[in-house]
C-alpha cells in the first residue's frame, strides 16, 4: 500500500523525525489565513510532481486561496488532486537523500544513501549513492550512523544519528516496504527536516496494522473494489477481458495475448477454487470493466476445470453476457468441462495457443 | 538425493487445517514419509493415519528431517523458529502473505542454523519417483531428465505436465516462491540442479521482479554446460504493479522480463516466447 506524502509524515512525525509544519485541506473553506510562506503541495502518488505544475509557493494570502482552488480542480499526470499538504517554507543549504527498503538478494533492509538530495534517485550515478545493510534479526546501531556520516556530509551529527534510528525503528514497526526522504533537508541553522515522504506498507502486514486498512489510492476503483474478493484483479488499458487461474499462468495469458498484438483488459487470477459463485463473481467483475471479449484459461488442479465450465455456462445465462466468450481448458475434469460448455453453444480449446488464435480470428474478421 | 528423496522423514506443521489435513494424504499417497503433525491444541488426535502433537518438539523422536509448514500468514515466523530451534534441516512454506518482515527474519535465522528455506508462497518440491512435499498435483509427474524450478504455481504444474505429456519426464520440481523474499533461489537451485547426476537440462520459469533471473543467469554462463530452457512471464505487465504474486513488480526500473530475457540469451539459454514453447526447446538426449 502507497501512502500520500502527508501520511507518511505522520509517520515521521510519530517516530520524532522532524517535518515542516503544517496541515491538510480537502478544499479551500479549509485553509487558515496566511502567516507566512507557504509551498502548496498536491497530494498524489506520482514522481514529478513538482515539474508537472503539482507544487505551487504562495506569499501572499491571495496567492494561497488561489492556488489552492487551482490545484484542488487539476488533474497532475492524469490524477486528480483530492487534497494539498500546506507547509511553512523553509531555507535549504543542502538537500541529501535517505531511504530504507528491502534488498531482495541478501533478505534484508538496505539504507541507501545520497549527497544528491532532491532528484530521481534512479538518475544518480551509482559512485554517488553509498549503501548499507542491516542484519535484521541483528537490528539498528549507533556505528551503522558513524558509518553514515562517514560518507555523507551532515554537520549536526546528532540529530542525524537520532533521526536514521526513528527511520528505522519505523520501516520496522510500520512493516514498510520503502520508507524515502527525498531530500532530506538541511537548512541555514544546519536542522535536519524530511522535504518529501514516500513510504510503501507491506499489504500482508495490515493484519497488525488497523490503521492502514484504508483506500490504496493508487489501484483504480474496481482494483479497490476488488480487495475484498479471494481473486486478484488489476486493471490493464486493453478490450480482451482475461479470467485465468494462478499467478504466473494469469501473468503468461497476458503475454501471449500481447504477443499475438492483442491487448488485455486486465488481470484476474482465480485462485485455487473449486466454487461455481467465485468465477460467477469473477465474471460480474470483468464484465464491470466491459471488455469486448472474455477469454478464459484454466489449467485444472484445485480449481476443477468441470466447476470452471458450469461456472461460465451459469455466468453466461445470469449476466446474459453477449460478448464472445473464448475458453481453454486443461488440467483435471478437462473433458467433462470441455463437453460442458460445447452443450451450451461454448467452444473450448485444449491448447493455449489455439484459442489465442481463434480471438486473433475474431478481430481480423471484424 | 537432490534435497529429499523416499526415507526422508517430514512433519506438518498445520496439518489439522484444511490445507494441511488434504495436502498431507496426497503426499502419504505420492510416497511421502509423513511420520507426525504438529498443530497446537490439537495434540493427541490423528490425521491421515499420522499422530498430530502440540509441538514440534514432540515429533523428536520420529527423526523429522524436513517440515511443510502450513498455518496462516500471522503464525508462520513462529511456526519456522519453532522448527528452526528444533534441529529441522529442510522448512517448506506453503502459506501465501506472509509479512516480509517476517520472512526476513526466518531466512536470516535458517541461514545462521543451515537450514534449506523454500518459499514461502511455494508449490513446494517434488523428487519423482522418492518424496513430494507441497501440494504440486501427483500425477502429472514421470521420471525423467529434466530438473524444473519456478516462481509459480498453476503454471509450473501446465510446465510439468507438457514436459511429461512430451515424454521426456522430470527428476525434481521446486517451487521457490512468489514472495518478493524467498529462501532458496534461482541462483541456489542451479547449483544443485547442476551438481545431480540423474538431472540432464533445466528448465527455469522466472517471472518479472527482482534479480535473481539475472544472478542465476552468470552463474550458468560461468559453471552450466547443461542445456538450459527458460521462460519469463510478465512482460506484458505495466511498471509499479504487482501482478498477483507479491514479487511479480517492475520497481524504480529493475525487474523487468526484458532484463531476464537477455540476461538469459546472453547465457546461452534458450527462451520460449510461450509456455507450450518449452517442451519443444529441450533436447532429445
Amino acid at each position: 500500500m502507497n501512502l500520500y506524502e502527508y501520511m507518511g509524515k505522520e509517520i515521521f512525525k510519530k517516530y520524532g523525525i522532524p517535518v515542516p509544519g503544517g496541515y491538510v485541506i480537502d478544499n479551500v473553506n479549509e485553509l487558515k489565513k496566511y502567516e507566512e510562506p507557504v509551498a502548496i503541495k498536491s497530494q498524489i502518488l506520482s514522481g514529478k510532481r513538482g515539474k508537472a505544475g503539482g507544487i505551487k509557493f504562495a506569499k501572499s494570502n491571495d496567492e494561497l486561496v488561489n492556488y489552492s482552488k487551482e490545484l484542488l480542480s487539476s488533474k497532475i499526470n492524469n490524477l486528480t488532486v483530492n487534497k494539498l499538504l500546506i507547509e511553512r517554507m523553509i531555507n535549504i543549504k543542502k538537500e541529501i537523500y535517505l531511504s530504507i527498503t528491502l534488498d531482495r538478494s541478501s533478505k534484508e533492509p538496505i539504507i541507501i544513501m545520497s549527497s544528491e538530495g532532491g532528484m530521481d534517485i534512479e538518475s544518480v550515478p551509482e559512485d554517488k549513492i553509498y549503501k548499507i545493510y542491516i542484519d535484521p534479526l541483528i537490528g539498528y546501531s549507533d556505528y551503522i550512523a558513524r558509518e553514515a556520516l562517514a560518507y555523507l556530509s551532515v554537520e549536526n551529527k546528532k540529530q542525524f544519528s537520532s533521526l536514521l534510528r526513528s527511520l528505522y525503528n519505523a520501516f520496522v514497526n510500520e512493516d514498510a516496504m520503502l520508507m524515502e526522504i527525498n531530500p532530506l533537508i538541511i537548512d541555514n541553522d544546519n536542522n535536519i527536516i524530511a522535504g518529501d515522504s514516500k513510504v510503501i506498507i507491506d499489504d500482508n502486514s495490515l493484519f497488525r496494522h488497523d490503521e492502514y486498512k484504508i483506500k490504496d489510492t493508487d489501484k483504480t476503483e474496481l482494483e479497490n473494489e476488488a480487495a475484498n474478493k479471494s481473486f486478484t484483479f488489476i486493471e490493464m488499458g486493453g478490450n480482451i477481458g482475461v479470467i485465468a487461474n494462478g499467478a504466473g499462468l494469469t501473468m503468461a495469458t497476458l503475454d501471449a495475448l500481447t504477443l499475438h498484438k492483442l491487448k488485455p483488459r486486465n488481470f484476474l487470477d482465480l485462485g485455487g477454487t473449486d466454487d461455481i459463485e467465485i468465477v460467477e463473481d469473477a465474471f460480474s467483475f470483468v464484465l464491470k470493466a466491459k471488455p469486448e471479449i472474455i477469454f478464459v484459461n484454466i489449467f485444472g488442479g484445485v480449481t476443477k476445470a468441470d466447476t470452471v465450465a458450469n461456472g461460465i455456462v451459469s455466468s453466461k445465462n445470469k449476466f446474459n453476457i453477449k460478448q464472445n466468450i473464448i475458453v481453454r481448458l486443461s488440467g483435471i475434469h478437462e473433458e467433462e468441462g470441455r463437453k460442458i460448455l460445447l452443450n451450451n453453444g461454448i467452444k473450448a480449446f485444449p491448447d493455449m495457443n489455439d484459442a489465442i488464435k481463434a480471438i486473433s480470428k475474431i478481430y481480423e474478421v471484424n | 538425493m537432490v534435497i529429499i528423496n523416499k526415507n526422508t522423514n517430514v512433519i506438518v506443521q498445520g496439518i489439522t487445517g484444511h490445507q494441511g489435513a488434504f495436502h498431507s494424504g496426497e503426499m502419504i499417497k505420492f510416497g511421502t514419509k509423513v511420520v507426525a503433525g504438529v498443530s497446537p491444541g490439537k495434540g493427541n488426535t490423528e490425521i491421515n493415519h499420522v499422530k498430530v502433537f502440540n509441538t514440534v518438539s514432540e515429533t523428536l523422536g520420529y527423526e523429522p528431517y524436513a517440515s511443510m509448514i502450513s498455518v496462516p500468514a500471522p503464525y508462520v515466523k513462529d511456526a519456522a523458529l519453532e522448527a528452526i530451534d528444533n534441529g529441522i534441516k529442510l522448512i517448506y512454506i506453503l502459506t501465501e502473505h506472509v509479512p516480509v518482515h517476517d520472512t526476513m527474519e526466518i531466512a536470516h535465522q535458517a541461514r545462521r542454523k543451515n537450514v534449506m528455506l523454500i518459499g514461502p508462497n511455494s508449490p513446494g518440491i517434488t523428487v519423482v519417483n522418492e518424496s513430494k512435499i507441497g501440494i504440486m498435483p501427483n500425477h502429472i509427474f514421470k521420471k525423467g531428465n529434466v530438473a524444473i524450478a519456478s516462481r509459480s504455481g498453476t503454471l509450473t504444474y501446465e510446465i510439468v505436465k507438457a514436459v511429461t505429456d512430451s515424454g521426456f519426464g522430470e527428476t525434481t520440481v521446486v517451487g521457490l516462491g512468489g514472495d518478493p523474499i524467498i529462501g532458496t533461489t534461482f541462483s541456489d537451485i542451479i547449483k544443485i540442479y547442476n551438481e545431480d547426476e540423474q538431472t540432464k537440462q533445466i528448465v527455469l520459469v522466472g517471472e518479472i521482479g527482482g534479480g535473481e533471473e539475472e544472478k542465476a543467469a552468470a552463474y550458468i554462463k560461468k559453471y552450466v554446460k547443461k542445456p538450459v530452457v527458460g521462460y519469463i512471464t510478465g512482460r506484458s505487465a505495466p511498471p509499479g504493479k504487482r501482478m498477483g504474486h507479491a514479487g511479480a513488480i517492475i520497481e524504480k526500473g529493475v525487474g523487468t522480463a526484458e532484463s531476464k530475457i537477455n540476461a538469459f540469451k546472453d547465457a546461452g539459454i534458450k527462451v520460449a516466447d510461450y509456455p507450450d514453447d518449452i517442451p519443444g526447446l529441450l533436447q532429445k538426449l
